[in-house]
């Protein structure tokens, strides 16, 4: 980097977003998210290990109106990480590179997370109701 | 047969030119794989744990299909978690101390979460 005018490769401002390069660094900033989940869900686990007052400390922070947010947004990132990984796994087998078909195939990622984290949360609810 | 600049050498190391090979991309596809039926276990678990008691959570998990799912869920998660963030460390940092260090960090931490997920586990399984 001795030049530091040289010309550049086209900036993420300048860059018109596209299905393609959106998923790409959605996938990336879900995983990270996750890693988040991931230290809540041990934390959860050792809280269920620890007793009952640490238990009921974790449980009552995953209900807090902030721990249900996070749970809502960890849910569309599992679905969506789990659904574009796939995506990426069909890419790994050497399949659907195609340009319509990736664009199709980022459209239904979307549109499976965004479902799926729909029909989780009724089903959560529905099943326990919304008072505990 | 068509010339190639590779060394035989090199050719049947199969290291590549970042000297690592496919040992990091391997994994990241292995615990992906493994993932895929471990997450929807697990989302369709929590969906139906919501709002249990600690007794309730307990006597779940320590029956021998829950323990051993949840196990390969966390090991197989943080495995799969700590090689991307890996990638993200070194694709962003690029101060070469403060990326050694971060990584350093990284990895340090994924084992110790392990060892807690682990421990909690089987203390669970043992003695509820």
């Amino acid at each position: 980097m001795s030049n530091r005018d040289r010309p550049l490769s086209p900036h993420l401002q300048i860059y018109r977003p596209q299905i393609t390069s959106v998923l790409s660094i959605l996938h990336r900033a879900t995983g990270v998210a996750l890693v988040a989940g991931l230290l809540a869900l041990v934390y959860w686990l050792a809280a269920a290990a620890a007793g009952d007052a640490a238990f009921a400390a974790a449980q009552g922070f995953l209900a807090s109106w902030i721990g249900r947010l996070l749970l809502l947004a960890w849910t569309f990132a599992v679905f969506f990480h789990l659904a574009n990984g796939i995506r990426h796994l069909v890419w790994d087998m050497g399949r659907g590179f195609e340009l319509k078909t990736v664009t199709a195939s980022g459209w239904l990622v979307v549109a499976v997370s965004a479902v799926l984290t729909l029909l989780t949360w009724v089903a959560a609810y529905g099943l326990r109701g919304s008072g505990t | 047969m068509s010339a190639s600049l590779r060394t035989a050498l090199g050719r049947v190391r199969g290291l590549g030119s970042a000297g690592e090979g496919t040992a990091h991309w391997w994994a990241q596809r292995l615990t992906a794989i493994a993932l895929v039926p471990l997450t929807l276990w697990f989302v369709i678990s929590v969906v139906m744990l919501t709002g249990a008691g600690r007794g309730e959570v307990v006597g779940w998990l320590a029956r021998p299909f829950n323990f051993g799912a949840m196990g390969l869920l966390v090991g197989a998660g943080i495995h799969h978690a700590q090689l991307g963030l890996q990638v993200v460390i070194e694709d962003y940092v690029h101060a070469e101390p403060v990326r050694v260090a971060g990584l350093m960090a990284m990895k340090f931490a994924a084992v110790l979460l392990a060892l807690v997920a682990a421990v909690s586990l089987l203390s669970i399984f043992v003695r509820g």
